[in-house]
């Protein structure tokens, strides 16, 4: 299931929004170049191109970089923030969970999955082969 | 292939500071006067002889055209372009250029922030990041941690490494009665202060304090005639490839890549040829990457060079010879900050911190998250 960025029609980062809102993660990938960028717009970053399409996501990434943000424990406690490169080439910034914040590490093969906050749904990644925790417990 | 057409064209006449540290009661703007002020008076000229305004802030829209209100200018150049705290080397850019076009005769280059007194923390635009902010980094310490910590996975670089960086800054901060952070720092200090995003602790990072600087800047033909001798911009280049950190290609590689070679190309000159270097120290980590990038060392060094003490006083490689952003001011842009010590070194006005002689200095601003880079060679009549 493509969903096709039109030159007339809704921004790609709101169809992206919408995708990822029905629950499909997906990435922007260029008809032209073939080249998958990061965030959505509506002409590639690689060749010009308009013709932008959403693709299905694999879900999967190996992260690239990752931080400890320290916060005293009354605030809710240190979290992880972390640089994720999809299997398909383009960064994002998430977070790693279902870890300790410390123990997420370069190189580690971790999977998406879209968790919904307070802001609405948010992509989030596990590392690789765990099983993503029940949401809303 | 570098056109060489400005080197030389421009210098800088007049430097000046104001509300270094903690200026209570008196807001961004009033520093700035009193920076501007001070510049003025180092150089002989009038409030009324500047014709050209170039000025940036976090927190305002169009901040040039606040500048040229509160000093009841009427130029006839107002530039305000913001690329975060690499605006001011930028500006001079554009300065020289108008300057060179007769578009203005006379350019003020200023900014100051009270963002210690006025606000008691960092400020910052209030832009939403739309694929950042919702994971919560702390900006702008985590994109430096987040390159930190790769620059560590690849080239073993290490935490001792980058204190060493903050040690060797407070060298020169105790030899400057302006630095805001004096005293003996250890690298055992920077590694076991409080961690704010791995691997930087509090004393990996910059200094939040207020602050003001202003520069003048005239054609390079009548500057002989001001009080001081002047500092005449041989060299400058920036490029910029990205806003926020996770669009940054590579979180190891700035665009100082880019625009270092340019500047020295400008200039004609080379490393060995520089008495000073004065780069950006926003975070421990940003000196030695920047090392890297302009070519004083290879890539993945950087934490090597420094480890065996240089960077101190004494050292042999005079970096930062103010304290830098780590101990001596951080008014959350520094760039107009290198400049002005770069031109008190080349003037040699700098008493117990003071190079024998220096000839030649290299300015390197950084702005956002490691976004934009801008390279400048400043030199005296010597150089020229």
């Amino acid at each position: 299931m493509q969903i096709e960025v039109t030159a007339a029609g809704p921004g790609a980062e709101r169809l992206w929004r919408d995708a990822l809102a029905g629950g499909q993660l997906t990435l922007p990938f260029c008809r032209a170049c073939g080249r998958a960028h990061f965030f959505p717009r509506v002409i590639c970053p690689h060749c010009g191109s308009n013709a932008i399409e959403l693709r299905p996501a694999s879900g999967r990434g190996t992260v690239y970089s990752t931080t400890v943000v320290r916060r005293k424990p009354d605030e809710g406690g240190d979290y992880n923030v972390a640089l994720i490169d999809f299997a398909e080439g383009p960064r994002m910034m998430s977070r790693v969970d279902g870890i300790a914040p410390a123990a997420v590490a370069i190189g580690m093969a971790v999977e998406a999955k879209i968790v919904t906050e307070a802001d609405g749904p948010l992509v989030l990644f596990h590392p690789a082969g765990q099983r993503p925790e029940v949401e809303g417990k | 292939m570098v056109n060489p057409r400005l080197r030389g064209t421009a210098a800088i006449v007049g430097v000046g500071h104001g509300g270094i540290g903690a200026a209570p009661g008196r807001s961004a703007f009033d520093i700035m006067a009193d920076a501007t002020h001070a510049a003025l008076a180092d150089c002989g000229l009038k409030l009324s002889d500047i014709d050209g305004v170039f000025s940036a802030t976090m927190v305002n829209s169009m901040p040039a055209v606040n500048v040229v209100e509160y000093l009841g200018l009427r130029p006839k150049v107002t530039e305000g372009t913001n690329t975060g705290g690499s605006s001011f080397l930028a500006h001079m850019q554009w300065a020289a250029l108008a300057l060179d076009a007769g578009l203005c005769e006379v350019a003020l280059i200023t900014y100051g922030s009270n963002q210690k007194s006025g606000a008691g923390k960092f400020v910052s635009t209030s832009e939403i990041v739309p694929f950042e902010v919702p994971y919560k980094p702390r900006y702008p310490v985590s994109a430096y941690a987040m390159a930190a910590a790769r620059h560590m996975h690849e080239f073993g670089t290490t935490r001792e490494q980058l204190a060493e960086v903050a040690v060797a800054a407070r060298t020169w901060a105790n030899l400057n009665p302006e630095a805001c952070a004096r005293g003996p720092l250890s690298i055992e200090d920077v590694l076991g202060a409080r961690m704010v995003s791995d691997p930087l602790t509090v004393r990996d990072c910059c200094l939040v304090t207020d602050g003001a600087g202003a520069v003048i800047m005239t054609k390079a033909d009548r500057a002989r005639d001001f009080p001081k001798p002047p500092a005449y911009l041989l060299g400058v280049a920036a490029e910029n490839w990205h806003r926020w950190v996770s669009s940054m290609p590579d979180l190891t590689t700035t665009s100082a890549s880019r625009s270092g070679p340019r500047a020295l190309e400008m200039a004609g000159v080379g490393h060995d040829d520089l008495d000073l270097v004065m780069l950006y120290d926003a975070f421990t980590i940003t000196p030695i990457m920047f090392l890297e990038d302009l070519g004083f060392c290879p890539k993945g060094e950087g934490g090597r060079f420094v480890a065996d003490g240089r960077l101190r006083h004494g050292g042999g490689f005079a970096l930062n010879t103010n304290g830098g952003g780590l101990s001596c001011v951080h008014p959350g842009m520094y760039g107009l900050f290198l400049l002005i010590e770069a031109v008190r070194q080349l003037r040699g006005e700098c008493g117990a911190r003071q190079l024998d002689n220096p000839q030649l200095a290299l300015c390197h601003g950084n702005g956002g998250h490691w976004s934009s880079q801008v390279t400048a060679i400043l030199g005296t009549a010597a150089t020229l």
